[in-house]
Order: structure tokens, then C-alpha cells, then sequence
């Protein structure tokens, strides 16, 4: 079954506020998001018989007062929410569910109702001295301190193998602030150079702090309905046009190759194969980028440019305003916001864009594509949105 | 090292892993290979992880302990255990017989100058406790 054109993005909405949110719990970023959805989609709760995110949806639809008969609770990382956007996608098309709300909060930053330890900082109690896993028993012991000290691990591999440089690196904080300037609810909006990048404090070897994503509190949420019941709706539908999704590993170092991500490779190609479009037909790239060297993976590995071309592409200004391929528009994860779990802004930066309502806008924007990561290369997400309308 | 209190994360041994760090105790460096396929592997398991043999035919051998440096990062917001060691290189090593595996360098200081990617290491073998020592790596 092809989910092409089965489905469409009908209502699309952040949290009401965006970086620094200490008065809002998780579920409570989770229910702002959803309800600001629900309102662009001009429908309330009744409406949802199907509730995604990464927390119990149990608890968000006794929040809402519903009890939904589809749900999706997948969690592999930042790119679980583009996995259910595609699994809510075949639930609608194969008439398991008809209005779903994909949804996520998270309060990376104030930690208010959150029990897991902050990323980046020691486990709690039960933490790695009790943890028989992989990376409890032949990881934790080497001294890595969260995903700043791990997902860059195959990034001097990387350089040595294909001639990439530190600059070509720094170039990718350089182009996304460029986008990231005009749009007011971005965390970080000041232009910044290479030589900025790469003075700012080291903070893991080749990584320097502007080359790193700033952890944030935020949520978003999709109504995902038919596109057959678009014009039930005052939005502008942005329908799904192909759908991807791939796991590998939970342990970076074990990876097939350290330099390519084979989940990026499997969920892309699944999802051109199914829009049935080439990379010519794209006109926007939204890649999850926790770190500087995701875009330049996602590149090769999506297909847009050959294996070791991305940071020259990046350097030369080909993904910044103005460039024939406008990537992470809002700022992506290293300027706009990074909650820990991106991959909900991702996607609303290029529902945004294909509404054409983005804050630093694209001109003339049919078709984007976006493309989640999670864990450190663990899993991956892909989908492409249009907003033209199915022929015939 | 001296006889100081070795302030790490210990592992604590798996079923699957505990032969893996009864050697490393020992100070020998221990993996496996498929006696069906014959790949050898790392991280200890119970059957060979080529999708298409997936054997329980498994066996133990010691490594040689040579390797080389694949790739490191170099940390300098220590965890817990390593503020004397801060900036540290976390690194993967390539070992002679094909698998990577984690490691410190040791022996050296841990710049970018003196890490080369594919410079040649051995393996070393640090105390933390009475039984377990940790594997790590220093310049052959």
C-alpha cells in the first residue's frame, strides 16, 4: 500500500511560547501544542479518534477528555514523530482511524515534570554502575557524558576519508543562522562567521559550542486527517506525498559505518520510491541537526549531493537564503530550538513552508523534504510534504 | 597505577559478557567468532550477527591486542570519575581482527596533535577493582 496522497496535514501549530518555558510541565507543552493545533484545524477534541507522542497518550486523551481507538506511542529518539505522522498515515488510509493528533512537549531545559536525568548530566540511581546494556557496559566506562561527547564520533572518520574541513563544518552554524536571523522565535538570531564557530569554547574535540544544538522547552502538534476531507478544513492542506522510516543501532560506535547513517539511506529511499519524485523535485530540506554534521550525513545520504560533497555545498553557500537548496529554514536545531527530541519543529518548519507561512519564507515552495534522526543515528524518519493537490 | 581508589563507572558483567570480562580481568583481551561463518565480533553475543547465518555456533579467542585509532573525540566537560583526566580523548579502535570497541588512550597526552586517526595502539589494561580491569589503549 502507498500512503501517496492519501493523507493530509490540516491543522499545525508550536506551543504558544518557545525556548525558555519553566511554567509548563511536559504534559502541559503536549496539550498547548495540541490545542493551538486543533485550533488552526478549526475542529476540537471530539473530533480526534487517534493520539500519537512519545508519552503515555493515555494521559493526554484523559487530558482531552476522549478516548481515541489508534494510538501510537513509538519512541526512538527525535524522529519518533515523523514515524507516527507515517504510522498515523496508513492508520487513516486504511480506515483505522479517520482525525489524528500527532503530538509532543518537552521540557529539555526546566526539567519541570520530568523524571529522566537531563542529557549531558550523571544518571540518577539506577543510572550506568546497574547497567548490564551495551553502551552501560563498554561505553559508559570510557567517560562520554551524553550525546555531545558521542553522536560527533564518526565526524574526524568522516573528515579524514573525504577531505571535509573543520570550516566546512562551522559553515553549517554559519548558513542556518542566516535563515535563523528572520525568524523571531528562533533561540539564536545573530549572524555568525566561521572564525566566531570555531573561537567559541570547545567543548568536545572537534565539536566547539556553536557547532552544538542549545537544549530548549517546547512541543508541537499535527491534526493529520483524509485528503479526501481537506476541504472540511480552513487550512491550506499539506498532503503527504512519501513516508520512510529505518532503525540501525543504539550505540554509535557499532555503527555499519561511522561515516554514513544506513538509516538515513533506508528511510529516504523509501520515501522518494513512494512520492515518486527525484531530488530535482524538492524545493526545501528540512535535516534534524542536533550537531553541524548532520546536515552534511543527510545530504550524501539522502542523495542530494555525492559522498563527500556536503560541506563544500554548505561552504558555498548552496543551502543558505538565496541557494538552490534551502535547508533547516527556521534555523534547525542549532539556532531555532532543541527541546532534546527536534524532530516535531523539523516537520513544522516545512509544513510552514509548503503553506508558505514561514517566517523566513521560501519563495515559491511546493514540495519539502524532511528528515528526522534519533537516538545518535539510531533511527530515522523521513516524509515529503507538497501542497499541490492530487490530478484528477 | 598506584593503590588509589579507582573512581569510575565499573561494568557490571551480563551473561553474555561475563567470560569477556573474566579476561579482562586477567589482563587478556578476548572476542568471538562464528565457527559457522567465521566473522569474528564484538560486543559479546550469543549468536553470530550476520543476518544470514545468525549460528549459535559461537567461540571465544584472544584478540592480539594491536589495533589502530578509528576515530576520537576529545572531552572536555568530564563525567563523573575523569575530572582529573580532563580533556580526555573517547575513542574507537579498530582492532586488527575487524570489530571496533571503545577505549581510552593512555600513555599519552590526549591532543589532536598526538592522536592521529590510524596511528597503531595495543591494548593495556587498567585496575578497578579485584577482578575487573578496564581495556584500554596506548601508542604501539
Amino acid at each position: 500500500m502507498s500512503l501517496r496522497y492519501k493523507t493530509a496535514i490540516v491543522g499545525a501549530a508550536e506551543t504558544s511560547q518557545l525556548g525558555v518555558i519553566p511554567d509548563m510541565s511536559e504534559t502541559q507543552l503536549h496539550v498547548d501544542a495540541a490545542i493551538n493545533a486543533m485550533r488552526d484545524a478549526g475542529i476540537d477534541a471530539s473530533q480526534i479518534d487517534g493520539i500519537s507522542a512519545t508519552m503515555n497518550p493515555a494521559t493526554l486523551a484523559h487530558y482531552l477528555g476522549i478516548v481515541p481507538d489508534w494510538v501510537d506511542n513509538t519512541s526512538v529518539g527525535g524522529t519518533s514523530f515523523l514515524i507516527h505522522m507515517r504510522h498515523a498515515a496508513a492508520a487513516i488510509a486504511s480506515g483505522l482511524a479517520t482525525t489524528v493528533l500527532c503530538c509532543m512537549g518537552q521540557s529539555g531545559r526546566s526539567r519541570v515534570g520530568v523524571s529522566a536525568p537531563r542529557i549531558g548530566t550523571a544518571a540518577g540511581p539506577s543510572g550506568p554502575s546497574y547497567d548490564v546494556s551495551y553502551p552501560g557496559q563498554f561505553e559508559s566506562i570510557y567517560g562520554p557524558l551524553g550525546p555531545t561527547t558521542l553522536f560527533g564520533m564518526g565526524v574526524l572518520r568522516y573528515m579524514k576519508e573525504t577531505g571535509t574541513t573543520i570550516e566546512q563544518l562551522a559553515s553549517v552554524a554559519v548558513a542556518q543562522r542566516r535563515w535563523s536571523s528572520k525568524v523571531p522565535r528562533a533561540m539564536f538570531r545573530q549572524l555568525v562567521t566561521v572564525e566566531e564557530v570555531l573561537a567559541s569554547r570547545m567543548i568536545c574535540y572537534p565539536y566547539r559550542l556553536f557547532m552544538c544544538c542549545p537544549v530548549t522547552d517546547g512541543g508541537g502538534a499535527f491534526i493529520l486527517t483524509s485528503a479526501e476531507r481537506v476541504d472540511d478544513y480552513p487550512t491550506k492542506p499539506v498532503y503527504i506525498l512519501g513516508s520512510g522510516e529505518a532503525v540501525e543501532t543504539p550505540v554509535v560506535s557499532q555503527m555499519y559505518d561511522m561515516t554514513s547513517s544506513a538509516a538515513f539511506k533506508a528511510s529516504s529511499s523509501k520515501a522518494f520510491a513512494e512520492a515518486g519524485v527525484t531530488h530535482a523535485d524538492i524545493d526545501h530540506v528540512q535535516i534534524y541537526d542536533a550537531f553541524v554534521h548532520l546536515p552534511i550525513y543527510g545530504l550524501e545520504d539522502l542523495g542530494f549531493v555525492g559522498r563527500g560533497e556536503a560541506g563544500a555545498f554548505i561552504e558555498e553557500g548552496n543551502t543558505s537564503p538565496g541557494g538552490r537548496l534551502p535547508l533547516n529554514t527556521n534555523g534547525g536545531g542549532l539556532s531555532y530550538t532543541h527541546t532534546g527530541m527536534y524532530g516535531m519543529f523539523a516537520m513544522q518548519e516545512s509544513v510552514r513552508q509548503v503553506r508558505g507561512e514561514a517566517a523566513h519564507q521560501v519563495e515559491g515552495v511546493r514540495t519539502s523534504f524532511c528528515q528526522g534522526v534519533g537516538g545518535m543515528f539510531m533511527a530515522a524518519g523521513s516524509l515529503i510534504f507538497t501542497n499541490e493537490a492530487p490530478h484528477g | 597505577m598506584t593503590e588509589q581508589e579507582y573512581r569510575k563507572p565499573i561494568p557490571h558483567p551480563s551473561p553474555e559478557t561475563e567470560f569477556f570480562w573474566r579476561k579482562a580481568g586477567q589482563h587478556e583481551l578476548w572476542i568471538q567468532r562464528c565457527i559457522d561463518c567465521g566473522e569474528p565480533f564484538f560486543y559479546p553475543r550469543l549468536h553470530c550477527p550476520d543476518p544470514g547465518c545468525m549460528s549459535d555456533r559461537i567461540e571465544w579467542f584472544r584478540a592480539s591486542g594491536r589495533g589502530t585509532l578509528y576515530t576520537y573525540m576529545i572531552n572536555h566537560r568530564p563525567a563523573p570519575g575523569f575530572e582529573a583526566d580532563a580533556p580526555y580523548a573517547i575513542a574507537v579502535i579498530q582492532l586488527e581482527e575487524g570489530p571496533r570497541m571503545m577505549g581510552n588512550i593512555v600513555g599519552i597526552e590526549n591532543t589532536p596533535e598526538n592522536l592521529a586517526l590510524d596511528m597503531p595502539l595495543k591494548v593495556t589494561f587498567t585496575d578497578a577493582t579485584d577482578d575487573i580491569a578496564i581495556p584500554n589503549w596506548e601508542p604501539a
